[in-house]
């Protein structure tokens, strides 16, 4: 019973990492690659680390597990949002079918008020 | 016993695949932002293929290394990102560098194809 539990959570996080790398390739923009890099990438990698921990099922490997899992959650949104801040403040082209920038139409109304 | 075995080989054979995956957009990625990304997700990836040799030869100790992995891993991100942003900034404006950026900064900036 347990080895089932652990080969789903194991095959489960390996499909996840296989959509993220695939997404790398296939998505046309830095911003848009993005999305399956952090989120399917953080996604596989928590279920098979929490399949390990559920293998080993000693509280020191669990206590590492979710010592992972909790770093990645905190980390990978932070890493995203600086570079696609860096990415977008440098010019960055976008994908040829963007048809809504709100960033750009954020900032000029910012610097609009700010002249007035 | 032997499906264990069988589901950490094909988990070791999918991560591998989004691993080979993220090395082509690394190789071929056509702005130095792209190549950011695929460098943090095969970091991230890398967690999990050290996590898969924890359970495949039985030895809890491979998870350290995947801690440890993670950590560096993010410090590079955060160190490659802060790069990629003051690169830019650094010989374009220092007088308006408080304000937030308007968009007479973003028309130049499309000469670089790094």
């Amino acid at each position: 019973m347990n080895d089932i539990i652990v080969s789903v959570l194991i095959v489960l996080g390996g499909g996840f990492a296989a959509i993220a790398g695939i997404g790398l390739v296939r998505l046309p923009d830095v911003l848009i690659r993005m999305h399956a890099s952090t989120k399917a990438g953080t996604l596989g990698v928590g279920l098979i680390v929490l399949g390990v921990s559920v293998h080993f099922a000693s509280s020191l490997v669990i206590t590492k597990a979710l010592l992972i899992i909790a770093f990645l959650l905190l980390t990978a949104p932070v890493g995203a949002h600086l570079i696609g801040r860096a990415a977008y403040r440098r010019g960055i082209p976008l994908w040829d079918r963007t048809f809504m920038d709100d960033a750009a139409m954020k900032s000029k109304k910012a610097t609009d008020t700010s002249e007035s | 016993m032997d499906i264990l075995n069988r589901s950490i080989d094909i988990a070791l054979a999918l991560t591998a695949l989004g691993l080979v995956a993220g090395c082509i957009r690394m190789f071929k990625g056509p702005t130095v932002a792209d190549r950011i990304v695929a460098l943090d997700l095969v970091t991230i990836l890398l967690v999990a293929i050290t996590s898969l040799l924890a359970l495949q030869l039985d030895n809890s100790a491979y998870l350290d290394l995947g801690l440890a992995l993670a950590l560096v891993g993010f410090l590079a991100t955060v160190a490659f990102a802060r790069y990629l942003e003051t690169n830019d900034q650094l010989p374009l404006d220092d007088v308006s560098n408080d304000v937030a950026t308007d968009d007479d900064d973003d028309a130049p900036a499309g000469e670089q194809s790094l």
